[in-house]
C-alpha cells in the first residue's frame, strides 16, 4: 500500500473541469453536486476524480469501494481535516472529528447509550406534544421551520438537559439554521470568504453565544442546583480554572453545545419532513403505518421502549426516507497516506470521497432503485442489512454515525405522536418538494408547507 | 469433578464480536447482563462466550437489537 508503482494507472478524471479561476468543479458542486458524482460513476467507474477548487476529490462508489472507504483506518483516511466549512460554526479549538476510541466515550458522555433511550423516548413524545399544543387545531405548517424548531428542542433536552431546553425558544432554532446555512461549498477556497451566507453565519453565531451567556448569568445568580439535577451546562459551569476562574467561557461552551447537536438536527429534521413527503403521496401504505400504531397503543396510549422497536412498517418507510433522501450526500476524507483502490494509487493529502446519494440508488444493490418501496425492509427482505456497503445513510463501518439508534428511535417517537393525533396533507404540488443542493448542509427548499387537522 | 447439568444443553452457539463495528451502545448489556457487560468507556466484554439455554431469547434479541450489528451467534459444533 506505501510503494508506489511507478506503472499504476492514472485516475480517471471526470469531464467539465471548470476554467473559471482554477476552481474546477466547485460551481457544479454548489449547484447540482448529485448530477456531479453521479456523472463522475457514470464516466469512469468504481474510482474516479473531480476536482475542487485546488484539491483533487477521488471520489469512490459502488460497494466494493466503498468497503475500502469505510474500513480504512484514521492512518489512512482521516476525517479531521476533510471539513473544513464547519471550522467556523463550531468555532476554533472544538475538535469536529474524533476517532473511533474517542467515539465510544463520547457515546458514554452523551446520553446516547441505550440505558438512557428510555428516557429519552418520553422526552421526545413530550417536545411534539409542546409543538402540537402551539396550535392545537393545526393548519398550515412549513416543514423545514417545524421540524427544524422540533428537533432544536429534543436534541437540547436528551443531550443537553431537561433545564437548558427549557430557557431556549424559537430564537436559538431561528439562529442555529442559520449557521446551518452558512455550509458553502466555497469554504474549500476560503472559509471566511467575504459572502451573505458566511457574514449571516458569523453573526449568528454570536447570537447564540449572547442566549447562552444569557443563560449563565442567570444561572450564576441563582442558588446551585442539586447535584442530581444538574445538566451538562451546569456541569461545564461548575468546572474551575486553577487560578479559580470559570474554565470554559460562553464562546467554548456554545461551541462545544453546536458541535453536539449538529450531527443529529439538519439529519433528523430533513429525514421527518421526507419521511411524511413520501408517505402522504402513498395513502395505501400511509394507512398501514397508522393501522400499526394504532394497534400498537390500543391498550396503553404511551407508547412503550419496546413498542418503539416493534414499527416495522414506520420503521421501512423512514429507512427509504433516508434512502432515497439521505441527509449526507457527500462523505469526505483526507488521504494520510499513498492508498491503492482497485489498483489506482491515491497521493497523500487527495480527498477521498463517498457518496450515499449515489451510493443508496445502486442499481446493482437495489431493484428500481428511484422508486419509494418500503417493502424493501418487510418481510424477511433486508435490503438495508444485505447491502452494508450501498445502502448508506448512516455512512458504515468504524465511523458509523453514533445517532442512528437515537435518531430511528426518535423518528419513530415524533411519528407516533403526529400519526395518530392528526392527518396531514400536501398543499403544494408534488414536485415542489425537494431539497436545496446549494450548500453542504442540505435541507428542503422553501416553501414546503403540508396543512394539518386533527384525527 | 466437570459436571454435565441436563437442564443447561442444548444450545451449543458462540457469540462472536465485530471489534471493527461495536460502539458501545450497550444494548446488548441491558438486554443479557448477564452475558454482556459493557465498560463506562464503551468497551464490551463477553461474560459467557458460550451462553446457557436459559440467556437464549436474551441473546438474541441482543444480537437482533444491536444498532451496529456487531454480534453474531455462530453454531458451535
Amino acid at each position: 500500500m506505501t510503494a508506489v508503482n511507478a506503472a499504476a494507472p492514472l485516475l480517471p478524471r471526470v469531464s467539465g473541469e471548470g476554467e473559471a479561476a482554477g476552481t474546477g468543479h466547485l460551481e457544479e458542486l454548489r449547484v447540482d453536486p448529485i448530477g456531479l458524482m453521479e456523472r463522475t460513476r457514470a464516466e469512469c467507474g468504481d474510482v474516479g476524480t473531480f476536482r475542487l477548487a485546488d484539491r483533487d476529490v477521488v471520489l469512490l462508489t459502488g460497494p466494493e469501494a466503498n468497503e475500502i472507504f469505510f474500513r480504512a483506518p484514521e492512518e489512512d483516511l482521516d476525517q479531521a481535516e476533510a471539513y473544513p466549512f464547519m471550522t467556523p460554526i463550531f468555532g476554533e479549538g472544538v475538535v469536529f472529528d474524533a476517532s473511533p476510541e474517542e467515539r465510544r466515550k463520547a457515546l458514554h458522555n452523551q446520553a446516547l447509550r441505550d440505558k438512557f433511550m428510555r428516557g429519552h423516548a418520553a422526552t421526545i413524545a413530550a417536545e411534539v406534544e409542546r409543538m402540537l399544543a402551539q396550535a392545537p387545531k393545526g393548519g398550515d405548517i412549513d416543514l423545514l421551520d417545524w421540524f427544524a424548531e422540533l428537533t432544536i428542542y429534543t436534541s437540547s433536552a436528551c443531550l443537553i438537559g431537561q433545564h437548558f431546553r427549557e430557557q431556549l425558544d424559537g430564537r436559538f432554532a431561528s439562529l442555529y439554521h442559520d449557521l446551518e446555512q452558512g455550509t458553502d461549498a466555497l469554504a474549500y477556497v476560503d472559509p471566511y470568504a467575504d459572502i451573505p451566507s458566511f457574514r449571516t453565519r458569523d453573526a449568528a453565531r454570536v447570537g447564540l453565544v449572547q442566549l447562552v451567556e444569557a443563560i449563565m448569568v442567570t444561572r450564576a445568580a441563582a442558588p446551585p442546583p442539586e447535584r442530581d439535577d444538574r445538566d451538562l451546562l451546569d456541569v461545564l459551569m461548575s468546572i474551575k480554572a486553577e487560578d479559580g476562574s470559570d474554565h470554559f467561557s460562553a464562546d467554548i461552551i456554545t461551541g462545544m453545545f453546536i458541535s453536539m447537536m449538529f450531527a443529529g438536527h439538519h439529519t433528523t429534521s430533513g429525514t421527518a419532513a421526507w419521511t411524511l413527503i413520501e408517505l402522504l403521496q402513498r395513502p395505501d401504505y400511509l394507512a398501514e403505518v397508522v393501522a400499526e400504531l394504532d394497534a400498537l397503543t390500543a391498550d396503553d396510549p404511551e407508547i412503550s421502549y419496546q413498542a418503539l422497536r416493534e414499527m416495522p412498517k414506520l420503521e421501512a418507510a423512514i429507512k427509504e426516507a433516508l434512502r432515497l433522501h439521505p441527509p449526507l450526500i457527500i462523505l469526505l476524507r483526507v488521504a494520510k497516506s499513498p492508498v491503492d483502490v482497485g489498483g489506482y494509487q491515491i497521493p497523500v493529502g487527495t480527498m477521498v470521497a463517498a457518496s450515499p446519494s449515489v451510493s443508496n440508488r445502486d442499481p446493482q444493490a437495489f431493484v428500481d432503485p428511484e422508486a419509494f418501496d418500503p417493502a424493501r425492509y418487510l418481510d424477511g427482505r433486508e435490503d438495508d442489512v444485505g447491502n452494508p456497503w450501498s445502502w448508506i445513510p448512516f455512512g458504515a463501518g468504524r465511523h458509523r454515525c453514533v445517532g442512528a439508534a437515537f435518531a430511528m428511535m426518535q423518528l419513530k417517537a415524533i411519528f407516533s405522536v403526529l400519526l395518530q393525533r392528526y392527518e396531514f396533507d400536501l398543499t403544494q404540488p408534488h414536485d415542489t418538494y425537494r431539497n436545496d443542493h446549494s450548500k453542504m448542509v442540505v435541507q428542503l427548499a422553501q416553501p414546503c408547507v403540508a396543512r394539518m387537522s386533527p384525527r | 469433578m466437570r459436571t454435565y447439568p441436563f437442564t443447561e444443553r442444548g444450545w451449543r452457539v458462540r457469540i462472536v464480536v465485530d471489534r471493527d463495528l461495536c460502539q458501545g451502545h450497550g444494548v446488548c448489556e441491558s438486554e443479557s447482563p448477564a452475558v454482556f457487560s459493557v465498560s463506562k468507556a464503551g468497551v464490551l466484554t463477553l461474560l459467557q462466550e458460550r451462553p446457557t439455554e436459559s440467556e437464549r431469547r436474551a441473546v438474541e434479541a441482543a444480537v437482533k437489537y444491536c444498532p451496529t450489528h456487531a454480534l453474531t451467534i455462530v453454531e458451535d459444533s
